[in-house]
């Protein structure tokens, strides 16, 4: 059952990027629907997380309190980003909209290194990190972690846009903006928060993997990046769809890595997203709406 | 409209570039080695600025790719001559055509999309690139580098010094200038411009946006490879890693600070950029000593910010102001600099 093995573990590293791919795919999402921006600063804000909760650790806050406070403050960066940066150009083009957020990552990331360095950094596991045995293969706690934390929060979330009011009327301004401002709703507020609301699970998804993989000052660019494909590989427009497709992305990286080679783990991916924008550019699980695409 | 209203509108005139390229080929007579290094890089990104200006102003589209066409026309030059020894000619036109074979494969299934899909596969397709420059070490010599790519020569005269590479380099991008105006004062540029203001309303009035928008995303990747090849023979020696994401970036950054309006802020811009990045390696360790290079990262993250926000047409339009006041004097210079804006009244918001 050697091979047996060697695919369960193949999986279960799989799964546990793709929860993390998951978590930021949807903050992509939800900027995305709601204010048509192609958020390229998505996985600083995960970026952020890390690094913050690793500083509040250093500084003898006990771990919970450290990731919460970290998410409160990549949160607070999110609302400073959207008010300074997207507010203020709002009646710029979208091509002026999408180039601010990739100088926002630029400036993000140079921020990191200014107060953290290039060094790269761990937190410490969020329980004893004890492999456990399972069927032949070795699991390491954190994995578990990051998998039901990104489902856990998948599942608020989903709570949350269906039946909270506020979520509801972001869902709304994601149908029809121009609808639901006739409704009162308040697309400008409805911005804010979904930019505020990503940054949060941005941050979530890199307090989680920075035990498992470590953090750095550059780990927002391919994390987001991977976040993206995997929300076009799973549609762009519809947040189930785009996690189904970090999933998939995290699967198919795992497996070329493990399988083939470590150096063509990116390449197959960004194949994969260049094939789905030729032959199905709405997504692999999205329905086709006809929703700017 | 008749040839003869056009000429009103557009300014057509040789007289403003000319001036401006004969001071320019002025410098290597009164310039340091240093200078000629500064000014030879410019024409570099000049070169491939003047291609993503028309992509980005012109045709609305954002390319996060274009560091892949630089570097397809330096390796495949790298690796004809330097492998094989064929004429360094032949390899530019080969670079060219692959890179334009690209274009084309990446430009059709994603210009049938509507927004800003071009961004996303030219970015995959960058990094595939990348790792292709990395992993394929038989051709390109994998993160060690290519080593020894002969210089580049014409009729026995061979280019090797630094001067003889800011000419070369510059005289390219001349051409590149004259091509880049002929197009926009064309069918093709109005076409391309009502793109940019309005992609519904340009389709309603008969602009084929498909076409156009390839023709243009194609012409680009053409001068982004050409300027790939000469700056590998400039330089030499080539790795993987002056052709990552990072790379595409600060090319869009050049861009944008110059202006996408007109042309002309192509060269702006990437001199912008050149010097910017020479002062800021000067004068930043002097102020803050414990930083390195990665300052620029910030710097130049920050400046694309604001200039998007406080000065969404960048540079150009302040040299536009300088210049009509020129113009006002009485002075004859009619520099092509000022047409754009007001042929098209600047650039629209959706």
């Amino acid at each position: 059952m050697e091979t047996f093995s060697q695919m369960l573990q193949l999986l279960f590293s799989g799964l546990t990027i793709g929860a993390i791919y998951a978590l930021i795919a949807v903050g992509f999402v939800i900027i995305y629907n709601v204010t048509g921006i192609l958020n390229f600063a998505q996985g600083e804000f995960a970026m952020f997380g890390a690094l913050i909760s690793i500083s509040l650790v250093k500084a003898n806050l006990p771990l919970w309190l450290a990731i919460i406070l970290s998410i409160a403050i990549v949160a607070g960066i999110g609302g400073i980003f959207e008010r300074t940066a997207i507010h203020t150009a709002r009646k710029s083009s979208m091509t002026t909209l999408i180039i601010i957020t990739i100088g926002v990552s630029i400036a993000f990331r140079g921020i990191a290194i200014l107060i953290w360095g290039t060094q790269a950094q761990t937190l410490p596991p969020f329980m004893d990190n004890t492999p456990i045995q399972f069927l032949d293969a070795v699991l390491l706690p954190q994995n578990l972690w990051a998998i039901g934390l990104s489902i856990i929060i998948l599942i608020v979330m989903m709570y949350f846009f269906n039946y909270t009011f506020t979520g509801k009327s972001l869902t709304a301004c994601v149908v029809n903006p121009f609808a639901a401002r006739l409704m009162g709703i308040n697309p400008n507020k409805m911005s804010l928060l979904a930019v505020v609301v990503s940054a949060a699970v941005g941050a979530l998804a890199g307090t989680v993997i920075a035990p498992i993989s470590g953090a750095s000052y550059d780990m927002g660019m391919m994390l987001g990046i991977k976040a993206f494909v995997a929300a076009v590989v799973g549609g762009l427009t519809n947040a189930p769809a785009a996690i189904a497709g970090a999933f998939l992305i995290g699967i198919i990286e795992a497996f070329t890595e493990g399988l083939w080679s470590s150096g063509l783990k990116d390449v197959v991916s960004f194949s994969l997203l260049l094939l789905i924008l030729f032959v199905k550019p709405e997504g692999l699980f999205a329905k086709a709406s006809g929703k700017r695409v | 409209m008749t040839k003869k209203n056009l000429k009103l509108i557009y300014n057509n005139s040789l007289v403003g570039p000319c001036i401006f390229f004969a001071l320019l080929f002025c410098i290597p007579l009164v310039g340091s080695t240093y200078t000629l290094a500064i000014f030879t890089m410019i024409g570099f990104y000049a070169l491939v600025c003047i291609g993503l200006t028309m992509l980005t102003g012109y045709a609305g589209q954002i390319s996060l790719g274009h560091a892949a066409f630089y570097g397809i026309g330096a390796y495949t030059s790298a690796y004809m001559t330097g492998t094989h020894g064929l004429s360094p000619w032949l390899a530019i036109i080969v670079g060219a055509l692959i890179s334009a074979l690209v274009a084309l494969l990446i430009g059709i299934p994603t210009f049938k999309l509507k927004g800003y899909y071009l961004a996303l596969a030219t970015l995959g397709f960058g990094i595939i690139v990348y790792t292709a420059f990395k992993e394929l070490t038989q051709i390109t010599g994998g993160s060690n580098g290519f080593f020894g790519i002969p210089s580049i020569s014409l009729f026995g005269f061979e280019f090797v010094t630094d001067r003889s590479y800011f000419y070369l380099i510059w005289v390219f991008v001349f051409v590149a200038l004259f091509i880049a105006r002929n197009i926009i004062h064309s069918r093709i540029g109005r076409g391309l411009r009502s793109i940019e203001g309005s992609e519904i309303a340009a389709d309603a009035v008969g602009v084929n946006l498909m076409k156009y928008k390839l023709q243009i995303f194609i012409t680009s990747a053409i001068f982004t490879s050409i300027s790939g090849s000469l700056l590998a023979h400039y330089v030499s020696f080539i790795n993987p890693d002056l052709f990552t994401a990072n790379t595409s970036i600060y090319l869009l950054i050049m861009v944008i600070i110059g202006g996408l309006s007109n042309i002309w802020g192509a060269i702006i811009g990437s001199a912008t950029y050149v010097l910017l990045g020479e002062l800021l390696k000067h004068y930043v360790p002097l102020i803050l000593p414990n930083v390195g290079g990665e300052f620029e990262i910030v710097f130049f993250g920050l400046l694309l910010v604001l200039t998007l926000i406080y000065m969404p047409n960048g540079l150009v339009p302040q040299f536009e102001k300088v210049f009509s006041k020129f113009k006002k004097k009485g002075n004859a210079t009619h520099m092509a600099l000022t047409i754009n804006t007001q042929a098209t009244g600047g650039k629209t918001n959706d």
